[in-house]
């Protein structure tokens, strides 16, 4: 039977509720929510004056009402000590969202940590240490000592190059402008480590290095663009399961025609008409689905390339729209450089594309008239670019960046109403710190990892099990030098605190790794480690961040940390002490003295001392300021404080002046060159199917919450791979079973899904969760400044078992909406 | 230990979590068809047992516009014509659900080519031959399903509800 809670009424939320803003800590679309909490021995009623909606709540309520919640908004949790029931519901007068829920956002409250109804009780509560074989609870004194000691020990005998850390980078949960400060000022402030990477990639890098280079920042215009453009082009991204709220309330409405009236008031003297949409993507989603369903079939034009060869599509399009003169002139002549160069450069037919991606060249050309052909008289038309992760984990991410910023620039759409040329992103925004000290390209860590080097590892919200390439040879080696250090600890008492030190450092001096995990759950790297050190989430701190138009808001504290866990920018502020006291003891003065300015109590002093002192537009943004923001908050960045409210920047560029030398942006030359990272041919050469990969809509990252959610287990017990009918015949495979997928990188496991629009040996597997890594069987090639190429992938698949028991009661029908 | 614990401490609040005991209960209750709907034990709301039709009126993959608890409750009885999860009647094969959407509202539309209830509002889709579960979609509910029953006259009655319906903070209004 598929999953039912069994609850079938609510507690009703009180007039006098608590009322808190929340931003949903989850995607990069950061919807507004509201939290509501109250004393738990009370309930509100019925009738209009007890409860907060002030209606009748005997009447069924009609569809979209704000006044109804769903049990996975609701939790009882604690509050300052205390029990309250919670209800997290999304706020209507929230322009990202107006009220819209998504399936992972509107579980916020269900997936918040509950002693009382037993919600997340995987949370960690209190340091762990290794101590007699196994992970044991201690004081914060104690774990910070340990963790200082031998980093100390470490940076004496290894320089700070010895120091290998692995922390998020991004805002909402396991982040947040506090927490990338509080880390930051750390490592790159008190020390300068160079041996450092992001979540998801394996060096400390931007994934979006061309365009910034070109001097366009990435996320350059506003969600409004996506109402207003003629036609929007979207690259490797499937918005309904990865940006739904965004996709649904600002992409729809132009599919489906009722952004008109507001195209007409906002952009007068040119015809506007229903919104034309781009996809390139090797695969149909149900996002193109929902796109064919509102704008009819002849207003959606899927380009399913053969995977990695944008590069080659973007220069076509490019070349086909400078021959027929549909180029912005004016904007290239006032605000660009190096357009000509370029375009000879990367002078691409339509004919040579059509034979690199595999599509019918009358596509390409239709795709650049959807784009550039001038409106009836004559008017430019609006188109929006947006792109993700197929192109900035595929093929040659640097180039066909710049390819695709190429053409916006050439058909003036940056900095203009219903243009843009964006990323969609994956989490929110929130980065504050000091500059990076190491090289470009950046130190590749996971190899450096892999060959030896590095005596304490550092691991902030991070779960490389799950998340990097090459990931099976990164476990193995992991696994290796780790249990070193466990076996070391394991052979003195750990009570001897000289003694432990000097075990662990006898094993790291034989290739030996000591590791400190700092999460808010036990993760699957964090099996290795020999400490963990709890962490705090979003609404049990104050927490801030931006999302995917620069829109900055305060998510208050609305319940208390698990245990004894803490806001990150705390734990590396205590970090920092604890730091400057080992080494002040052992006469370092003057190095003891790079970790002062850690004082911090709370995140507030964080955000001040990080944000509010160091961001552009920093100085008019403080905690009070954004609470009375709300959730509509302002876009970054900031440039004045008036009337009570912080004056935000709706779009970037908006004058013509770009980031590069004297304001302008700059063309590039992109040609194409195959595929790029070193293997990849071999790999395509030698397997039989193309192991896509990305996400589905029930799951949030790498499922660190959803693995303990009832509803996303149930439906997704396995990672799914979905697979062409036909190609389930030829190895004898049935909807359900389970599949081994293996190359010469590695091998996983994955749930078949019988997918009949699927192309015949492309497949596409659930990217990063924990019941079947999809990075074990990704190579380690990375482009020339180490960003991953999940997606192309190949391998080869074979049967392991029938449907288990845990997907006999699952659907296998076909995702896609039908009337 | 710690999750027995917590749910004796949580005391008369049990009835919100889901607790395993109503679960299993209900799905018993389902099993026979013709045992009384009330899951012993468990604080839900009290339901109505209210007729919705008759065996003999259903025909196979021809859908059944019902209400319940409710007139302002709609649904949909569906006799599918294999046995399925929490069906009921001869042939095991008749199911109700709501077809009010648990994410926004809107009403669901069947599919009788592939047996689906797909909802216009934002494209969610739901399998009846599969207890209501979410094929793809929004709603963070499966789709509440009717505890139905059979008597021997073949008149079919919904006795309860398994998920929160939409749009009412008690089933039972």
């Amino acid at each position: 039977m598929a999953y039912k809670r069994q609850i079938d009424r609510l507690p009703i939320i009180p007039a006098n509720a608590k009322v808190q803003n929340v931003t949903c800590h989850y995607c990069i679309v950061g919807c507004g929510y509201h939290a509501y909490s109250w004393d738990v021995n009370a309930e509100g009623g019925t009738a209009p004056g007890d409860n907060i909606f002030g209606v009748d709540l005997s009447q069924q309520q009609a569809a979209e009402t704000p006044n109804w919640y769903s049990p996975s908004m609701y939790n009882i949790v604690k509050q300052n000590g205390k029990d309250v029931h919670i209800v997290i519901k999304p706020d209507p007068e929230c322009e990202v969202n107006s009220g819209l829920g998504s399936i992972r956002g509107a579980r916020i409250a269900e997936m918040s940590y509950s002693r009382q109804r037993n919600t997340q009780l995987q949370r960690l509560t209190d340091p762990m240490v290794w101590r007699y074989g196994q992970m044991q609870p201690t004081s914060w004194d104690d774990a910070l000592d340990l963790v200082a000691r031998v980093t100390a020990a470490v940076i004496n005998e290894q320089g700070e190059d010895g120091l290998f850390v692995s922390a998020f980078d991004h805002g909402g949960a396991g982040g947040g402008y506090e927490n990338t400060w509080g880390t930051g000022k750390l490592y790159f402030g008190a020390m300068k480590v160079k041996n450092i990477r992001i979540h998801n990639r394996p060096a400390y890098n931007s994934e979006v290095h061309a365009t910034r280079d070109m001097g366009v920042g990435e996320l350059n215009n506003c969600y409004e663009d996506a109402e207003l453009a003629d036609t929007l082009f979207v690259v490797g991204s499937n918005g309904l399961e990865t940006h739904t709220n965004y996709f649904l309330n600002h992409w729809i409405p132009n599919l489906r025609g009722t952004s008109v009236a507001k195209k007409n008031e906002q952009l007068p003297g040119e015809p506007h008409a229903p919104a034309r949409i781009v996809v390139v993507d090797p695969r149909r989603t149900v996002t193109i689905n929902a796109c064919e369903t509102e704008a009819g079939k002849d207003n959606v034009l899927h380009l399913a390339i053969n995977s990695g060869t944008d590069l080659a599509l973007f220069n076509a399009l490019l070349t086909y729209i400078a021959d027929q003169g549909w180029t912005d002139s004016a904007f290239i002549a006032a605000s660009t450089a190096d357009f000509d160069k370029a375009l000879a450069a990367n002078r691409t037919t339509v004919d040579e594309a059509a034979q690199i991606t595999g599509l019918d060249p009358a596509d390409i050309v239709k795709a650049a008239e959807w784009i550039a052909m001038p409106k009836d008289g004559g008017a430019r038309r609006r188109t929006m670019f947006s792109y993700e992760k197929g192109l900035i984990w595929g093929n040659d991410n640097y180039r066909t960046n710049a390819s695709l910023v190429n053409l916006a620039l050439a058909t003036g759409n940056i900095g203009r109403p219903g243009g843009g040329c964006v990323r969609l992103g994956g989490h929110q925004e929130g980065y504050v710190r000091p500059g990076y000290p190491g090289p470009r390209p950046a130190p590749y860590i996971d190899q450096l990892l892999i060959s030896g080097q590095g005596g304490v590892h550092h691991i902030w919200a991070c779960d490389h099990y799950k998340t990097t390439l090459n990931a099976l040879e990164f476990k193995r080696r992991y696994k290796e030098r780790t249990d070193m250090v466990k076996e070391a600890m394991s052979n003195v008492p750990y009570g001897d605190r000289a003694a432990t030190v000097e075990a662990i450092m006898g094993a790291i001096k034989n290739g030996g790794l000591f590791s400190v995990d700092v999460d808010i759950i036990p993760t699957k790297i964090g099996e290795a480690s020999h400490v963990w050190l709890p962490a705090a989430t979003s609404g049990e701190m104050n927490l801030t961040s931006m999302n995917g138009e620069r829109r900055m808001r305060l998510t208050e504290r609305y319940m208390d940390p698990p245990g004894q866990a803490m806001p990150d920018c705390l734990i590396a502020a205590r970090l920092a002490n604890a730091l400057e006291r080992v080494f002040r003891e052992q006469g370092k003065d003057s190095y003891a003295d790079q970790f002062k300015g850690f004082d911090w109590k709370t995140e507030e002093d964080a955000f001040m001392d990080g944000y509010n002192a160091n961001s552009s537009g920093g100085e008019f943004v403080t905690y009070d300021r954004l609470r009375a923001m709300g959730t509509n908050g302002f876009q970054e960045p900031a440039t004045a404080f008036e009337n009570g409210k912080i004056v935000g920047t709706k779009r970037l560029y908006a004058d013509g002046k770009f980031g590069g030398e004297g304001g302008k942006a700059t063309f590039f030359e992109a040609q194409w060159r195959g595929l790029e990272a070193p293997g990849k041919q071999e790999e395509k050469d030698k397997f039989a199917f193309l192991i896509n990969n990305g996400r589905t809509n029930h799951v949030w990252q790498n499922a660190y919450l959803d693995q303990e959610e009832e509803l996303v287990v149930d439906r997704w017990p396995y990672p799914f791979i979905q697979m062409n009918p036909a190609d389930m015949d030829e190895i004898g495979v049935k909807e359900g079973d389970l599949v081994e997928v293996y190359n010469d990188n590695g091998y996983t496991q994955a749930m078949v899904y019988p997918t009949a629009t699927a192309k015949r040996k492309e497949t596409f597997m659930l990217f990063a969760y924990p019941m079947g890594v999809q990075g074990n069987v990704v190579s380690k090639g990375v482009n020339e400044l180490i960003i991953p190429n999940y997606k192309q992938t190949w391998g080869d698949i074979r049967k392991l078992a029938d449907a288990p028991e845990a997907v006999q009661h699952l659907t296998f029908k076909s995702q896609e909406y039908r009337v | 230990m710690k999750r027995c614990d917590a749910m004796v401490d949580v005391g008369r609040r049990q009835f919100l979590k889901g607790g395993a005991v109503a679960a299993a209960g209900a799905a018993a209750v389902s099993a026979l068809g013709s045992a009384p709907a009330r899951a012993a034990g468990s604080a839900r709301v009290a339901y109505p047992s209210n007729r919705l039709a008759n065996i003999a009126d259903l025909k196979d993959n021809e859908p059944v516009d019902v209400a319940y608890p409710d007139a302002d409750a709609p649904g949909v009885l569906l006799k599918l014509g294999t046995k399925v999860d929490g069906g009921v009647g001869p042939d095991g094969d008749v199911v109700g659900f709501t077809t009010v959407c648990p994410h926004k509202g809107f009403p669901l539309a069947y599919n009788s080519d592939d047996r689906t209830l797909n909802c216009p509002g934002h494209y969610s889709r739901f399998d009846p031959e599969k207890g209501g579960l979410q094929i793809w979609g929004q709603a963070t509910q499966n789709l509440p399903q009717y505890t139905l029953r059979v008597d021997d006259k073949g008149d079919i009655y919904a006795e309860g509800v398994d998920e929160l319906l939409y749009g009412r903070l008690s089933n039972v209004l």
